[in-house]
């Protein structure tokens, strides 16, 4: 517990000094939120029929550039080595950068909310609603992300291996989120949302679980 | 500590071939040898931050690969990377370390270590502004957060002005003053031979030769224990 | 480890190639030809023949490599890598197939090439996730990074594959009625089980094969073994001047 809060502090450390790099992904999922609206064309009604589907797939494409940038840092002057030989447990680092790389998620997902409700016309009362799904949609790509981020940094050809491993891992999530998010803008009268919203607990807890036991086996020789 | 039968690979080369030796406690080990003799291997391998493919090594009686985390415990190690955060400033670099170590020393302890390191004006400043030299000095300040019991420096020179060559023969001796076991891999023969009591010579992995560190010829001395000419110190 | 040796030869697996292809030759003319065509279907539910046998095995062989994938992370031994590679591959090969064979069926049945049935979007799915990890093996090049890897990510691909199945059908199901040419309604089996082993034989003698090749590859790639360690190095007396 002492070296998850070790663990956190770094990851907080490091978030704040870096923050200018979240703005940017941040901007850089507005704009293909900008660029789905053109696929579509300037029909009000489709744009808001399929406004949750682009909000994660936003969220998903930005999601690679943010868990890359994770690890940018640890493997570059071989810092994260430096704390494994403290030593520092792999489950300690693991959960401390997995929580980091999840509360960034939740807040682009939180920031590009107002820009599907400005783009695409839809917007929804249901605002704790729609904050929780998004912490477990995050969740979800967070902690396969993390644990894949941690492999491809140390690969070659990085910036293809992971979005070619984790897209579709994280499948579920998507169909999960997208259809909550759905149920929430355009209504839901048959109260589904809830059920999707179990799916993406369900997905989450397997994988915040398998991921933190396998991570060790990732980063030690 | 003690290696017997040390053997690593990378890819199609064995880096580091049946390396054995035995280290008493207390006393300083200096390990030459030429670029790529598997020197870094070596002290990676006894760091436990790879592992050996075979061979056996213990320290302080516990096995390196049973005991891992118990290993690392004890023992430090300043390698060629930095092991430093770019965007984070010296002091929370180390600020970092000490919490994974379990201490939460204040402001001013870290900046007496810096002090000590000669970093203490540039504390708060990002490392991603350092020359080679300072990240050296910070990655050393940070080895000696770690009071080790066994400190292995993979090129301590490297990078560092003549200030900086005192500095380290300043913090060796300390450390063998406190009764640290100190395992150096260096180029500079001279400055290492006058610190060290054991040197070993590796070429192309093994062991081409082992004795008292003062026996090591402070000149030309991979040529004097017959090696080839041309080799590049 | 263990250094991944192919102990035999490709005999044994040879046999199961040329076994394989003539189960699969007499369960496909029964199935063709003998076999009456299907009530409701016709002629197209025909596929079943194969697309079952097809689908079994592709699930069996995914299984094998998660199998692999336990073994090499808790046991060791770069045999369960190599078995662990060649697996994969040929369930990809079999899965791409499965995608082939339902888009097939699903032309002349629906007036479109893909239905979004849960179990082949599951199968597209899988495609990808385990292509993903053939592509991962592509660019390491350290062989024990590569297996640990490799070995990393089919666990976690596999583990998911229930619930992209679950979430698919659930997904789906607002939809449509499940539809796949699956359902074995004939009466005769024959062909059916004919197919199967004659896909499995095949199977198992291409992945055999492949996982010689993976063995050869990977001993190309290690450094030879050494040889036992000789007498303890004596001391080189230094000399003087070079």
């Amino acid at each position: 517990m002492r070296e998850l809060a070790a663990a956190l502090h770094k990851e907080a450390l490091l978030q704040w000094r870096t923050r200018v790099q979240l703005a940017a992904i941040f901007v850089f999922g507005a704009s293909a939120l900008l660029l789905f609206s053109f696929a579509i064309g300037p029909n009000s009604a489709a744009l808001r029929l399929h406004a949750a589907g682009f909000l994660w797939l936003a969220l998903l494409l930005s999601s690679t550039l943010s868990l890359a940038e994770s690890f940018q840092s640890e493997m570059e002057q071989r810092a994260f080595e430096g704390l494994l030989l403290l030593p520092a447990s792999p489950l300690a680092l693991f959960y401390g950068k997995a929580l980091s790389n999840w509360l960034q998620l939740v807040l682009l997902g939180v920031g590009l909310v107002p820009v599907m409700v400005v783009l695409y016309d839809a917007g929804t009362l249901r605002l704790p609603g729609l904050l929780g799904v998004i912490v477990l949609g995050a969740a979800g790509l967070a902690a396969p992300g993390t644990l894949y981020a941690a492999m491809t940094a140390q690969a070659r050809a990085k910036q293809t291996l992971l979005p070619l491993l984790l897209f579709p891992l994280v499948v579920p999530v998507l169909l999960a989120a997208v259809k909550a998010t759905s149920l929430l803008i355009l209504g839901d009268p048959m109260e589904q949302a809830r059920s999707w919203a179990l799916l993406l607990v369900a997905f989450d807890a397997i994988h915040w679980s398998l991921c933190g036991l396998l991570f060790g086996r990732v980063v030690e020789d | 500590m003690e290696a017997t039968g040390i053997c690593r690979r990378y890819g199609r080369r064995w880096a580091v071939v049946e390396v054995s030796f035995t280290l008493p406690e207390g006393s300083a080990l200096m390990v030459s040898g030429r670029n790529g003799s598997g020197k870094s291997t070596l002290l990676r391998v006894l760091a436990t931050a790879i592992r050996a493919d075979r061979g056996t090594a213990r320290v302080h009686g516990l096995d390196l690969r049973a005991d891992r985390e118990a290993v690392r415990r004890r023992v430090a190690l300043l390698g060629h990377h930095s092991n430093l955060y770019e965007a984070l400033s010296a002091l929370e670099n180390l600020q970092v370390s000490a919490r994974f170590l379990g201490r939460d020393p204040g402001r001013r302890a870290l900046g007496a270590l810096l002090g000590e390191v000669g970093l203490e004006e540039r504390a708060d400043d990002a490392v991603a502004t350092f020359s080679a030299g300072m990240r050296k000095r910070l990655s050393l300040a940070r080895t000696l957060l770690q009071e080790a019991s066994v400190v292995l420096l993979d090129e301590p020179y490297g990078q560092l002005d003549p200030p900086g060559f005192r500095l380290v023969d300043g913090v060796v001796s300390r450390l063998r003053g406190q009764g640290a076991t100190v395992l150096m891999a260096t180029h500079q023969i001279d400055h290492a031979a006058a610190l060290c009591d054991h040197g070993l010579v590796l070429e192309e992995g093994r062991v081409a030769w082992r004795g008292r560190a003062a026996d090591l010829p402070a000149e030309g001395g991979l040529v004097a224990v017959g090696l080839p000419e041309g080799a590049s110190a | 480890m263990a250094e991944p040796l192919p102990r035999r030869g490709p005999g044994p697996a040879l046999a199961f190639v040329v076994l394989g292809t003539l189960l699969l030759l007499a369960g496909s003319i029964l199935g063709l030809a003998v076999a009456p065509p299907e009530n409701f279907m016709g002629d197209v539910q025909r596929i079943m023949y194969v697309h079952v046998p097809t689908a079994w095995n592709a699930m069996l062989a995914f299984t094998f490599a998660f199998g692999c994938a336990l073994l090499f992370l808790f046991q060791g031994g770069w045999k369960w890598d190599c078995r662990l590679e060649a697996a994969v591959e040929v369930g990809v090969f079999l899965a791409v197939l499965l995608c082939a064979q339902g888009a097939i069926w699903a032309k002349p049945t629906w007036g479109v090439w893909w239905d979004w049935d849960p179990r082949l979007t599951t199968t597209a799915v899988m495609v990808f996730l385990f292509t993903g990890i053939l592509a991962l093996r592509h660019f390491v090049d350290d062989p024990l990074k590569r297996a640990t890897w490799s070995a990393v990510a089919t666990i976690i691909a596999f583990v998911d594959v229930p619930i992209v199945y679950f979430s698919v059908r659930w997904w789906n199901s607002l939809h449509q009625l499940q539809s796949s040419p699956s359902t074995v309604s004939s009466v005769f089996h024959l062909p059916l089980r004919l197919n199967a082993f004659g896909v499995l034989f095949l199977m198992i003698g291409f992945i055999t094969l492949r996982t010689r090749t993976a063995g050869l590859r990977l001993q190309g790639e290690l450094a030879p073994p050494l040889p036992e360690p000789a007498a303890a190095p004596g001391l080189v007396p230094t000399r003087a001047g070079a």
